[in-house]
């Protein structure tokens, strides 16, 4: 098991958003998480990744073993777990390169394994960028400043591709995105997906699962997960919206 | 000479023996500027332009004043510097080491020209460097200070940018933290002219720099920009004002500041727009990061504007790291204190990044980053 979470209870400025949740996810699995506005999806993304806004009432999260919970966001990060940002944030003056470099450096420092000077870490992103179609210049400008809403997705998958995580979670990457973007970030996703990593795809809508094709899916309303099945449930939600799903959980 | 009617300073000695018995037009204006520091003395926090900088620690200090030397200049240049201004600018006057760099007309520099001030320990200096630019010329002027003593800097710079001539202007001071600096830089522009300068102060106890542009025909354009990064108990102040007295001029100013732990900085821009200067278009930033609970800056923005006809902002932040950038960085693996340097240096970058000459830019950058402690090789 990978990322077992149980019973968690979590949310942001005294209001409790996760009202017990259970997840089980293991490597080599894409989970879709599904949900109206207001349902928790971004909750969920954000207290795995350790912002410091969210807070965990009670429950537990376990990744590798570990009590993920203990951690710190970077170390989680280094651990291999992976948000990629609804909003991707800018950071003027910092250049993709350098961010990711830094960035790849950290994890391989604490993986214990050799650091990529400047040249080596660049032929190893140039490789990489293939994977989101993202055109070199790309590297030397600030991270995200004045990147389109798609640009800033592929950044993002651009990021996981470096990083290589093991537990990846998309927040919404869908959203803003238009067809082509979409199939761009979608391929990207798609060719990192493997045997040794896990995926939690966190969306709205069912749009994205017509090109990212999850294990599993689950509903999520009112902080819980009511609902749970194949791809075929993401399909099946399309047709009757979330009204559906509230209706059979008795949820309002 | 009129030196024995006023009081009897700690520089008094080392005036006369400086100035001798020499009597042309520059000399007369030396004991001029004498007399005037002598009555005047050092400005006090009581004088409204200092309020934030309290210059006791210099006026109290004796430095060791030696080896002057007077160097040739333009005395039609000379006598258009205001040494009046205080007791600094007039003391600096009285001891002035010229420097002189013309630009001929229409006439393209390439490489830069550089003028490195150094200070020994214990040590007055007054270097003074002007630059003419003459009409249609074009050229990179750098001026640095360094050092890595406790000494006492008091620079005087006149830049005359005539017609159409473009400067572009890179002053560095990195003296050491224990050194006394100030500066005063006067900039004149003729019609059509350009000047666009980058002023970095990374050193100092005390540090100051005033800076004067003056609009003399239409169509000047100029870019006051700067950076103050400060750590330990330093202080730096800036004081720039860009005097639109003629129409149809440019001003930009973008002033960063980055102060760490018991630092403190002052910035203080003024923006005069004469009466008659119609279609005037001055714009005036300063951002301010504050890295420590003891840091402090003060901002003031002053515009006085006495013409309808005209397009002019300002804005002052002071603020800390954004939140959600920090958890950006970390959410990649990168640990909380590089992360908040990386964001620093992001921030001062906007101003670092905007020189051209890739030598000084990485100088300052590795500057900058020695501060915060990264290393970013790309």
């Amino acid at each position: 098991m990978l990322l077992e979470i149980k019973d968690l209870h979590a949310g942001i400025e005294g209001r409790e958003i996760l009202k017990g949740l259970n997840l089980r996810v293991n490597k080599g699995e894409v989970h879709a998480i599904m949900g109206p506005n207001g349902s928790g999806k971004s909750t969920l993304s954000k207290v795995l990744a350790g912002h410091p806004s969210y807070e965990v009432i009670s429950g537990l999260v376990s990744y590798e073993g570990k009590d993920l919970l203990e951690f710190e966001p970077d170390e989680r990060a280094r651990m291999g777990v992976f948000l990629a940002f609804q909003y991707p944030v800018e950071v003027p003056g910092v250049s993709n390169s350098q961010f990711l470099r830094l960035a790849y450096n950290e994890k391989m420092k604490h993986l214990g394994e050799e650091e990529l000077d400047p040249l080596e870490f660049n032929d190893y992103l140039k490789e990489k960028a293939k994977i989101v179609e993202m055109d070199p210049s790309f590297f030397k400008r600030s991270v995200n400043e004045g990147f389109s809403g798609g640009e800033k997705k592929r950044n993002e998958i651009l990021q996981m591709a470096v990083l290589e995580p093991t537990l990846a979670i998309l927040d919404e990457t869908d959203s803003g995105l238009d067809i082509d973007a979409l199939r761009i970030v979608a391929e990207g996703v798609n060719k990192l997906r493997s045997e040794n990593n896990a995926i939690i795809l966190v969306t709205h809508y069912q749009r994205l699962l017509n090109y990212i094709e999850p294990d599993f899916v689950h509903v999520l309303a009112g902080g819980k997960i009511v609902k749970e099945g194949g791809k075929e449930l993401a399909l099946e939600l399309e047709e009757k919206g979330y009204d559906w799903v509230k209706a059979v959980s008795g949820k309002p | 000479m009129t030196a024995s009617a006023v009081t009897e300073t700690i520089y008094t000695k080392d005036f006369l023996e400086f100035i001798g018995d020499s009597g042309d037009e520059l000399a007369q204006l030396r004991r001029a500027a004498f007399d005037h520091f002598s009555v005047v003395g050092f400005p006090t926090v009581k004088n409204e332009e200092w309020k934030y900088t309290n210059t006791k620690p210099i006026s109290d200090a004796r430095f060791e004043i030696s080896d002057l030397n007077s160097g040739e200049a333009p005395i039609e240049r000379v006598r258009e510097f205001k040494y009046d201004r205080n007791g600094v600018t007039a003391l600096h006057f009285a001891f002035a080491e010229f420097f002189v760099v013309t630009i001929p007309a229409e006439t393209s520099i390439a490489e830069p020209i550089e003028f490195k001030f150094t200070n020994g320990d214990g040590h007055a200096r007054f270097p003074h460097l002007i630059v003419i630019a003459e009409q249609g010329s074009k050229a990179t002027i750098v001026e640095s200070y360094e050092g890595e003593s406790a000494c006492f800097t008091n620079a005087g710079t006149q830049v005359f940018v005539a017609a159409n001539a473009n400067i572009t202007h890179y002053r560095v001071q990195k003296e050491s933290p224990d050194a006394f600096h100030v500066g005063t830089t006067e900039v004149t522009l003729g019609a059509g002219s350009l000047y666009d300068s980058t002023n970095i102060n990374l050193g100092g106890a005390i540090a100051r720099h005033d800076v004067h542009v003056n609009f003399t025909a239409e169509g000047g354009e100029a870019f006051v920009d700067g950076l103050y990064m400060l750590n330990g108990y330093q202080h730096s102040d800036t004081h720039s004002s860009i005097d639109h007295a003629v129409p149809n001029c440019i001003s930009h100013q973008t002033y960063k500041g980055v102060l760490s732990d018991k630092s403190r900085g002052v910035f203080n821009g003024k923006v005069f727009v004469r009466e008659n200067a119609r279609g005037t278009d001055a714009q005036q930033s300063n951002k301010n990061l504050l890295l420590s609970n003891d840091a402090r800056v003060d901002t003031k923005p002053q515009l006085e504007i006495f013409n309808d006809d005209v397009k002019c902002s300002h804005g002052a932040t002071v603020g800390q790291l954004e939140d959600e950038e920090m958890f950006y960085l970390l959410s990649r693996g990168i640990n909380p204190a590089l992360a908040a340097n990386l964001l620093t240096y992001g921030f001062a970058e906007e101003i670092i990044n905007k020189i051209s000459i890739e030598s000084i830019k990485r100088d300052l950058d590795e500057a900058v980053l020695n501060r915060l402690h990264v290393s970013l090789e790309v």
